[in-house]
């Protein structure tokens, strides 16, 4: 089966985190009013081949642990979605 | 006497450290290439800085991943010396040889420039040819930076006296003023437990010549020397 994975990584909170502050200011600079803490990660979709919903969610852990976050400054979440027919 | 540097793609500073070791030691020196596996028998592997593979992902975190690497690895758990600075520290890092991080610099701007350094160990084999306490000037040039650790791996690095290079003034003084990018305990390099792999941010090889602004750079490439003659 393929599947559609989605990974976010994110800073780890209590890490310094200078973008997301600096995005903070900027929005307050633009007149947002209520804007709380701001964290800046990143978002990364992969194409899987697996045997089912849970092995590739093994493997996308498996391989943000190895590679995709760093386990010292960053948190991970994944998602696994069945990629649709003809989606591609 | 023979030393190694590693090419990664997009590092850029591999001529300035061979320079420096031919200009200091005038000691055989070679170009490692990343998609190889052969160490060519070096006694000393230095990691250069620059922007390995573009510092795609998280600076190092590809680079850590390339062929070479696994010799580097093996060469570094028999012992042999690994020196990495800049990106190269950042590469140290990625690869678990050296604990801890480099996030972006507190200041979110890339920072080229002088900046002291406090030696806080003088030992064989990376800093004997230096004092204790001694101040050096070494340019930092890294938009990433910022050393960060979780706080009871920095109270192992403390207590086992694993940091060696601090951010101080001119004075010796370990200000928060003098930090240039936010790095925890203001740490610029640090070694493993063993004291075989040495990760720093400044860049001891752009500091040794009276030309260059600062010759306080070459005690380190001295003291790997004095450590392989030793040995």
């Amino acid at each position: 089966m393929e599947y559609q994975v989605e990974i976010r990584v994110v800073p780890r909170r209590g890490i310094l985190d200078p973008q997301g502050k600096a995005v903070h200011g900027a929005l307050n600079s633009l007149g947002y009013k209520g804007v709380g803490e701001v964290h800046v990660g990143r978002l990364i979709q992969l194409e899987l081949e697996a045997d089912s919903a849970e092995d590739a969610e093994l493997r996308a852990v498996a391989m943000c642990r190895q590679l995709l976050a760093n386990p010292v400054t960053e948190d991970f979440d994944v998602r696994v979605t069945e990629a649709l027919e003809g989606a591609r | 006497m023979k030393i190694g540097v590693v090419t990664f793609p997009g590092s850029n500073c591999d001529y300035d450290c061979y320079k420096a070791a031919r200009h200091v030691l005038d000691a055989e020196t070679v170009y490692l290439w990343h998609g190889e596996h052969d160490l060519k028998g070096v006694d000393v592997v230095f990691l250069p800085g620059g922007f390995s593979y573009g510092d795609y992902l998280r600076a190092g975190a590809i680079a850590s991943l390339s062929p070479i690497m696994r010799e580097v690895r093996e060469f570094a758990d028999g012992g042999g010396l690994v020196v990495g600075i800049c990106n190269g520290f950042q590469i140290l890092c990625e690869t678990g040889l050296l604990p801890g991080a480099l996030i972006r610099n507190r200041s979110l701007k890339f920072s080229s420039k002088a900046v002291h350094l406090r030696v806080e160990k003088s030992a064989p084999p990376f800093t004997s040819e230096y004092r204790e306490g001694q101040v050096l000037r070494v340019p930092i040039a890294h938009g990433e930076g910022c050393y960060v650790a979780p706080e009871a791996e920095l109270d192992t690095l403390e207590a086992e006296g694993r940091v060696v290079f601090r951010y101080c003034d001119a004075s010796g003084a370990v200000t928060e003023a003098a930090n240039p990018n936010g790095s925890a305990r203001n740490i610029a390099g640090i070694v493993n437990r063993e004291g075989n792999v040495l990760g720093m941010m400044p860049h001891p090889e752009r500091a040794v010549e009276e030309v260059l602004g600062s010759v306080d750079g070459a005690g380190l490439f001295r003291s790997i020397a004095a450590y392989l003659v030793s040995v």
